[in-house]
């Protein structure tokens, strides 16, 4: 037997009444924030806060290209484009597929969208920007992350942890920069030469810049800086008197994105 | 009038049921037979004594050092049976915190990095590290990324 009308309407009207109520007795009984809402984080209260300014001045693509080989060959970044075997030889569109890259260059257009004008500074145009992980302040892919694998360390860097990396490609989707590389085959083989001093990857995680965690751990400077003649410069940015506070207190920087919320921590002077 | 009731009706007695195993033969050859596949692995190394195994130290960089200095960061006893929990505390320490000093129980320090200190030492993996394991059948996968001097995979670990 069904219910007559005058139950269905009583029905109707306390459903409706519950509906519209609902959210606020949820409010009520369980306050709080959503976990997926994104806060502007506090900033780090670390005495360290790891930073790079790049001098676009003093970069050319001869500068950029050595600080890329000093990285990619201390990290054992495989090269998907000049296999040291010819007999690994992958077609183009794999080549692009695998790619690999901790530090790489980019155009301005494509670098900074958001920045472009119709008439730009001529200098700017298709300029080769040193690009790598920001080390943001507020990382996206460690929001993300379902194993914490990746994470931000006391000193701002934002670490890989591949032995817990499981390959989901969260945080390759939530970077707004490009900066992370997924191992889509054994980077081995296409490694030039490995460096013995430093781990490979295994196929199947993700791997980017992680600012020369291993070097800074004694004492030396990113790989990257040490190649770069000058134009590069790795500091503090929580001590006032290091090298990168000075250049940024005495020169217009710009940085990727930064609309996003990000909070990117290299800086370039143009 | 019937006195005994099974889930077929009601008897006038219990009905017997003939007990004999149908096919008795095959079915006692098929059990001997799986039997002997099942225990096949300890016929074949019945009476057969399994070396222990023997994991070589003379690698040139421990040879170089002088006999007294020929230490690991614990002593043998502990690094045997407890090398793989302080390798995991060394990884979760080292990644996670990135602190890269262990201070070992007689209050020495050491810089922790596995493949710069550990496997600089120990560079012979099939004749140090594999031989433990394959004897006690385990398969770590430190070594598909953590790469050794030693270019070869050991069987173990290529399957």
């Amino acid at each position: 037997m069904g219910i007559n009308r005058r139950e269905f309407i009583k029905l109707a009207g306390l459903s409706a009444l519950l509906g519209l109520g609902g959210r606020a007795a949820f409010e009520l009984v369980l306050p709080g924030e959503v976990d997926a809402a994104q806060k502007a984080k506090p900033a780090l209260q670390g005495a360290t806060r790891w930073a790079m300014v790049v001098d676009m001045r003093k970069l050319n693509d001869q500068i950029a290209a050595k600080c890329i080989q000093a990285c990619h060959s201390i990290h054992n970044v495989p090269d998907y484009m000049h296999p040291p075997n010819p007999k690994l030889t992958l077609p183009k569109e794999l080549q692009q597929r695998w790619e690999i890259k901790w530090i790489w260059t980019d155009q301005y257009e494509h670098a900074f969208p958001g920045f472009e004008q119709d008439y730009l500074w001529e200098k700017l145009h298709g300029m080769n920007f040193l690009l790598l992980c920001n080390h943001c302040h507020n990382p996206p892919c460690v929001r993300v992350c379902p194993t914490k694998a990746t994470f931000q360390r006391a000193d701002g860097i934002v670490m890989m942890d591949m032995h817990r990396c499981i390959g989901c490609r969260f945080c390759m989707a939530a970077c707004p920069y490009g900066a992370r590389s997924f191992n889509w085959r054994d980077p081995r083989p296409y490694i030039p030469k490995v460096n013995e001093s430093y781990p490979t990857r295994e196929i199947g995680v993700v791997e980017k810049c992680l600012f020369c965690n291993e070097r800074l751990a004694q004492g030396q400077q990113p790989a990257c800086v040490e190649a770069s003649e000058g134009a590069l410069t790795f500091g503090n940015l929580a001590d006032p008197k290091s090298k990168v506070r000075e250049l940024l207190r005495t020169h217009f920087t710009i940085r990727r994105k930064p609309q996003l919320g990000t909070n990117p921590q290299i800086y370039y002077i143009v | 009038m019937a006195d005994y009731k099974n889930e077929f009706g009601w008897f006038a007695e219990k009905p017997t049921v003939e007990k004999k195993i149908y096919d008795r033969g095959k079915i006692i050859i098929g059990l001997v037979v799986f039997l002997v596949i099942f225990t096949i692995a300890f016929w074949k190394n019945l009476g057969k004594a399994i070396p222990p195994p023997q994991p070589s130290l003379k690698t040139p960089a421990i040879l170089k050092l002088p006999e007294k200095e020929r230490k690991c960061v614990e002593d043998r006893q502990f690094m045997r049976e407890k090398h793989m929990r302080l390798l995991i505390n060394w990884r979760d320490q080292v990644v996670r915190t990135g602190d890269r000093t262990y201070i070992n129980s007689k209050g020495q320090k050491y810089f922790i990095s596995l493949s710069n200190t550990c496997l600089q030492c120990h560079s012979n993996k099939s004749q140090f590290c594999d031989e433990c394991h394959n004897y006690v059948a385990v398969v770590p996968n430190c070594w598909g990324c953590h790469s050794t001097k030693e270019q070869t995979v050991a069987k173990a670990e290529a399957k």
